[in-house]
């Protein structure tokens, strides 16, 4: 059981790389096979590439008909835009990136300095009514934010969190931390207990076995229920748009859609956010993609 | 060393499931003590609270002269060895040895010294600098003894240590299990399911079931006088037959007309269950002297002996223990006799020994 704990959240390279099987039908199966995910990839990524595509034209050919794929001038005029102000200084877009830079980041930490003990815990104790607490802690995931986004707009308003930044980060902190209990409770649950009891006969307490010797192993796993957690909290458009209204708090999901509407709307400038919003999610997913893996289907597999 | 005393032993979990009833031990000092029973008799939560990983709901536990109910595990001075082993995967053989002595700050020269030593003993020299990992169970098993022996520990805990090994494996580290425990004339409390094991072990015997203490004896003890009929239907493979007797004419006389040998003192008017060996027992030929008539059922052919099932007039599958050389066939009409002498005598409804 520790050989299978030390492979599943081994970092290295997995060790048995099978080569592809080849499958029936051979060559022209394949061929169809690449030409049908080919057709996918196109239509799926199509307004991916038309969004980069966008943020680099100048305005003028952003509009232009027939639209034009290839020949337009570059131009980096937007995303100058979304960082500088019109009359110079920071834009508004700016701040919002940074806010939610802050929000995410802060929250996802919340979550998970609270949600990984508490797995630890749950995990590891015999606790009265285990499986109700942690269906009762699942179940707050169960009703959709829209659904409470009133009341919690009313208790905000009682309590002063309406248009915070920390307002934002304790709500979403609360919604990651089911999750955070729930995803690290399976890594916890391979990690054996057994190493803790060895630590505490060694002469360390509890908590100390647990940071010297059980942490370091689900390090994989808190990073992948981090990743999760994060791209929830960076994504998060409803809350984000009802409990936020001046600049200098709102986030990027309802600052880039505000940017729509109007009289006209600029779309070089939506693209161009639009693209330096995916980024950081995207780098930091791929950063860990071993871990989200792992992640992913730890446990899945019955040893 | 020191011995470990465990009074009223009681242990509740908070979600009201009761893995420990009640438990009275006491083990000496320099003794190997084996917890015997089947799984969630409470034999590991017994061992885990005197280690002080559990807490007990109730009860004292004493180890040496100090009473440790409120201790850490770490403050009481013991050392224990998981089926798992339980060694840090990070850490080299020699740091996992290493490791419980630089927890405690000893000075580093002493370090050397002591892993050096338990390196020794366990044979370990060529393994020091491999990781958990790259070595084979037996090999971890090693380690995570030598690991519980650098400690110099006031007594050793073994959980189930040799479960993970193959048998042949099991059979090598038992001996060197004994052979360890008295060259260090170790205080040592073994926890096993395997009665071979327990009995191959042990000074002395606790045999769990139910949260509670069935009986306490040296392992023949255990083996000739089961205190229990679950005592008695646990230990020994194949286990004892359970031949259920009445006394009549100063015998004890089974339904199929087998008889044995009362034991004295014997009580009157009760339902009685007479335990009898396999080994105690012997098929003959057909209407041969003192038998009474059976009927094989089935034979297991183990090499060193065979395995005989019997029919005796209402009493079925007896089982009996004999040479190889002795040879009868499936559904042949035979004999069955007793050679042993006094039988264990249990009272059916209170399932203990009367007698």
């Amino acid at each position: 059981m520790a050989v299978s704990v030390d492979e599943a959240v081994s970092t290295g390279p997995a060790r048995d790389h099978t080569p592809p099987a080849r499958r029936l039908g051979g060559r022209g199966r394949s061929v169809l096979e690449i030409a049908l995910l080919t057709l996918l990839a196109v239509v799926m990524l199509f307004p991916v590439l038309w969004m980069i595509e966008t943020s680099i034209k100048e305005n003028r050919d952003v509009y232009a008909i027939p639209a034009k794929f290839f020949d337009f001038t570059v131009t980096l005029e937007h995303y100058k835009d979304v960082f500088v102000a019109p009359g110079g200084g920071r834009s508004a877009l700016s701040v919002a990136f940074l806010n939610s830079v802050v929000v995410a980041g802060v929250s996802t930490l919340l979550a998970t300095v609270l949600g990984v003990p508490a797995a630890w815990a749950y995990s590891r104790f015999a606790v009265k009514a285990k499986k109700d607490q942690l269906f009762f802690i699942l179940s707050t995931r169960f009703m959709p934010p829209v659904v409470v986004v009133v009341p919690i707009f009313l208790m905000y308003r009682q309590v002063g969190l309406i248009d915070s930044k920390l307002g934002l980060i304790l709500i979403y902190a609360a919604f990651n931390v089911p999750f955070t209990i729930w995803m690290m409770k399976g890594f916890v649950d391979e990690v054996p207990a057994e190493y803790e009891d060895a630590a505490m006969l060694d002469g360390y307490t509890r908590l100390q076995a647990f940071r010297l010797f059980t942490l370091p192993l689900l390090v994989p796993g808190i990073a992948a229920t981090a990743v999760f957690a994060l791209i929830f909290s960076w994504n998060e458009f409803v809350f984000a748009t009802f409990l936020t209204s001046s600049d200098d708090v709102r986030t990027a999901p309802p600052a880039i859609a505000g940017l729509i509407g109007g009289t006209t709307t600029d779309w070089g400038l939506v693209a161009a956010a639009s693209v330096v919003f995916a980024l950081p999610v995207l780098v930091f997913a791929y950063l860990v993609r071993k871990h989200l893996i792992a992640g992913v289907t730890l446990g899945a597999v019955r040893r | 060393m020191a011995g470990i005393e465990v009074t009223a032993l009681h242990k509740r979990y908070p979600d009201g499931t009761v893995a420990v009833e009640h438990v009275d031990l006491s083990i000496g000092d320099g003794e190997l003590f084996v917890m015997l029973g089947p799984s969630g008799c409470g034999k590991t939560t017994t061992l885990r609270a005197i280690a002080g990983l559990e807490r007990q709901t109730t009860g004292d536990i004493r180890i040496g002269d100090t009473l440790v109910n409120d201790l850490p595990p770490a403050e009481r001075d013991i050392a224990m060895v998981f089926q798992f082993y339980a060694l840090y995967p990070h850490l080299k053989t020699r740091d996992n040895l290493a490791f419980p002595l630089r927890a405690e700050g000893l000075p580093k020269s002493e370090v050397q010294e002591r892993v050096a030593e338990a390196a020794r003993l366990m044979r370990l020299g060529p393994l020091l600098d491999r990781r958990p990992r790259q070595l084979s169970g037996g090999e971890q098993q090693r380690v995570a003894l030598a690991r519980a022996l650098v400690r110099r520990p006031r007594a050793f805990l073994m959980d189930e240590p040799l479960t993970n090994l193959d048998a042949e494996l099991r059979a090598d580290m038992r001996t060197e299990i004994k052979h360890l425990q008295g060259e260090l004339g170790a205080t040592m409390v073994y926890v096993t399911h395997d009665q071979v094991e327990a009995m191959s072990l042990g000074h002395r015997i606790a045999i769990l079931n139910k949260g509670r203490v069935e009986q306490i004896g040296t392992p023949l003890e255990v083996y000739d006088r089961p205190a229990s009929l679950f005592c008695a239907a646990f230990i020994g493979s194949p286990p004892m037959n359970l031949i259920e007797v009445e006394v009549a004419d100063g015998k004890l006389r089974s339904q199929g007309g087998l008889a044995l040998t009362p034991p004295p003192g014997l009580p009157r008017d009760r339902r009685l269950v007479a335990g009898v060996r396999p080994e105690a027992l012997e098929v003959t030929e057909p209407g041969a002297e003192r038998s009474v008539p059976a009927r094989v059922v089935s034979a297991e052919w183990l090499g060193d002996e065979i395995i005989y099932v019997v029919d005796h007039s209402g009493q079925r599958d007896v089982r009996v223990r004999m040479p190889p050389t002795v040879r009868f066939a499936a559904d042949a009409p035979v004999g069955l006799r007793h050679t042993g002498g006094t039988p264990a005598v249990y009272d059916v409804s209170t399932e203990e020994l009367v007698a």
